[in-house]
């Protein structure tokens, strides 16, 4: 067993100094890869007031209230873990590899260690992360939340977590970023590796509330297996230094289908390059990839790329862009992918600014001009999510309202 | 209610509207006809007041308020209603949140969509993949909650099926405080007498007016009107000579 992860470390040395394929390169040496270590609570109530705000707004509810279990990392420390439902595990990734053996079948197996500088660095200098699964035939009614805060100006983070949902089993999870008001500046590296089991449904909405100085490089990958769902929303709406990831997802078993959802704001000074990918590798898998992208100022680049190796699949690719400044940029870059005869693939991309028409049409109505263009921005936003249970999409909404107010 | 004296409109420099001269008192319903190209819409739109519709010259008041300068809004505000012919989709906002935004009484929006067989499409995003009837329903639908003093309809018939055409007639006699209904205590002509709600229609087939009765007629001409009087009597003039007897007397 420790021959594996030892493996896995000596691939991430020889990583070491390897750029990534997107995003500008940084200097990771600036960042202190080291802070004090933060004391476990028991009672989630014990956090600060200002902590509970921060992280209320990244859609994390410390009081528990219609969540089935709560993980909390501070900095570098786990500052609480615990689970409320029967047949939900969750625990410190550490403890997790020291009580399965079997873990090391999933570590790095969905994302490659060596991808790049960054996936090098979260295995030479992981601090935590979650191990989060649902065990086989359970649902979880409401979901697992967990969160991941920056409370040190400065400070590397590099976290690893893995996802299991088993066979037959339904596991929703909101993971919610945030940092101190205090704290500017940052790295942030996530590992995520998600394995959706036989029929298995997964619905992962992760909330970025991160500060304006900070530098964020999550890498994640989800293998999905014959029947399984996976479906993930992704909102980033407040200022960040720069954000690039481009997670992906393999569906390879037979009618397993991914949705990727992704609200992207860039305000001023932001970068953000965020993608979806769907390796579409077994007979009659689906996917669906929707962006809706935002900037007031700031720079976005929307990536998607589906790939079609199988007959019998269906994918779908649609990006929305409304820029709101003209020192604002939004490049969309679709890519599809056939291999087969039989694969239906198509996208929809669009990039422009309100259309005057649809403002008038309001202000018919009664709106003012102010008013009509909020209630535009407000729909553009507003996503159906098919599959998405109202709880969760209740909490997108709050997370997407709360950026309204400061966007509008 | 609505006076426009001496009206001039130009639409992208190009002078639509000539000479305008049009008094609808409080109750009245006025309809507009003439051939197209000749000015009827952008009259319509510029008593809504829809930028792009330049006023180079005359008037308009409502409700012995100026409008020339009022933006589109306020003249909402003020008791305007106009339903369009080709409404722009507003992804993600739904025509109940449309309902709610035009009447401000989130409460009455199912009763009201009842009346328009329209409950199926409350939770759809605001006229994505509607028919063209179906889009005239939503119109009316939203005026329904608007409850405006003055309405605007623009050709209100045009794509609506034989089946739908009796509610939409129905309803916009409705809206026009125009349907014959016994009410207790009071003869229909006292009805008649307090009708405040007034309306500006365009028609070109004429079948709304199967369903609902108006009071005066108009034709408009290359950007003039040219003729008012009878809505009955001119529009069977149109019907039989067409609008080259209206030529004759637009000069």
């Amino acid at each position: 067993m420790q021959r594996q992860y030892e493996d896995k470390t000596a691939l991430a040395e020889k990583a070491k100094e390897k750029p990534a394929t997107f995003g500008g390169d940084i200097d990771l040496d600036t960042f202190s890869p080291e802070t004090r270590e933060h004391p476990y609570q028991d009672d989630p109530s014990a956090f600060s007031d200002v902590e509970r705000e921060q992280m209320l707004k990244a859609g994390i509810d410390l009081t528990g209230k219609n969540r089935a279990g709560t993980f909390v990392q501070k900095d570098l420390s786990v500052v609480h873990c615990n689970t409320s439902q029967e047949g939900m595990e969750i625990l410190d990734i550490n403890q997790a590899r020291e009580k399965y053996g079997w873990l090391k079948d999933y570590w790095w197996k969905a994302v490659p260690v060596d991808m790049d500088k960054y996936t090098s660095r979260a295995e030479l200098h992981q601090e935590h992360g979650y191990f989060i699964r649902s065990l086989p035939g359970t649902r979880s009614i409401y979901p697992i939340q967990a969160c991941l805060y920056l409370g040190e100006d400065n400070l590397a983070q590099d976290v690893h977590n893995i996802i299991v949902a088993e066979e037959g089993s339904e596991l929703h999870i909101i993971t919610g970023c945030a940092t101190a008001p205090h704290v500017k500046s940052g790295l942030h590296v996530g590992i995520s590796e998600f394995y959706i089991k036989k029929n298995a449904k997964l619905t992962f909405t992760m909330i970025h509330n991160w500060a304006e100085n900070l530098v964020v490089r999550p890498r994640s990958a989800t293998i999905v297996e014959e029947g399984g769902l996976f479906l993930s929303n992704y909102i980033c709406m407040q200022p960040v230094a720069t954000l690039q990831m481009y997670p992906v997802t393999h569906l390879v078993g037979e009618g397993s289908t991914a949705r990727y959802n992704s609200i992207l704001i860039a305000t001023p000074g932001s970068e953000l390059d965020v993608g979806s990918r769907v390796l579409l590798k077994a007979k009659n898998t689906r996917a669906e990839i929707i962006a809706r992208a935002i900037t007031t100022g700031g720079k976005i680049i929307a990536r998607g790329h589906i790939k079609g190796e199988a007959p019998g699949i269906k994918a779908h690719l649609e990006c929305k862009g409304l820029i709101l400044s003209d020192e604002g940029v939004i490049h969309a870059i679709p890519e599809l992918e056939g291999y087969r005869q039989d694969v239906d693939l198509s996208h929809e991309a669009a990039v422009g600014k309100i259309a005057r028409e649809e403002v008038e049409y309001l202000m018919a109505r009664g709106l003012s001009e102010e008013k009509a263009t909020a209630t535009i921005v407000r729909g553009f936003l507003n996503v159906d999510i098919e599959g998405l249970p109202p709880e969760l999409k209740g909490e997108m909404d709050k997370a997407v309202a709360i950026s309204e107010e400061s966007l509008l | 209610m609505l006076k426009i004296e001496d009206l001039r409109v130009e639409v992208a420099g190009k002078e639509i509207l000539r000479h305008v001269d049009l008094e609808i008192n409080p109750g009245e319903t006025h309809v507009l006809f003439g051939p197209n190209g000749s000015g009827k819409t952008t009259l319509l739109m510029t008593i809504m007041g829809f930028p792009g519709y330049e006023i180079t010259g005359g008037r308009i008041v409502f409700k012995e308020k100026e409008l020339n300068d009022l933006p589109l809004n306020e003249r909402a505000s003020l008791g305007i209603g106009l339903s369009f012919q080709r409404p722009p989709t507003i992804k993600g906002v739904k025509m109940r949140q449309m309902l709610e935004i035009c009447g401000k009484e989130a409460e009455k929006v199912d009763t009201m969509a009842q009346a328009l067989n329209f409950n199926d499409f409350l939770d759809r995003d605001l006229n994505d993949g509607f028919s063209g009837g179906e889009i005239k329903r939503s119109e009316l639908l939203q005026l329904m909650a608007q409850n405006p003093d003055f309405l605007l309809l623009d050709e209100p018939e045009s794509g609506v099926d034989l089946e739908n055409i009796a509610l939409i007639g129905k309803t916009i006699e409705r809206l026009l405080e125009r349907e014959i209904k016994p009410r207790e205590g009071k003869s229909q002509k006292e009805l008649k007498r307090e009708r405040k709600k007034s309306g500006l229609i365009i028609t070109h087939t004429g079948y709304i007016l199967d369903y609902l009765d108006a009071d005066i007629g108009h034709v408009l001409m290359d950007g003039v009107l040219c003729c008012s009087g009878n809505y009955r009597e001119l529009f069977k003039c149109i019907k039989e000579q067409g609008y080259n007897e209206c030529v004759k007397c637009a000069v």
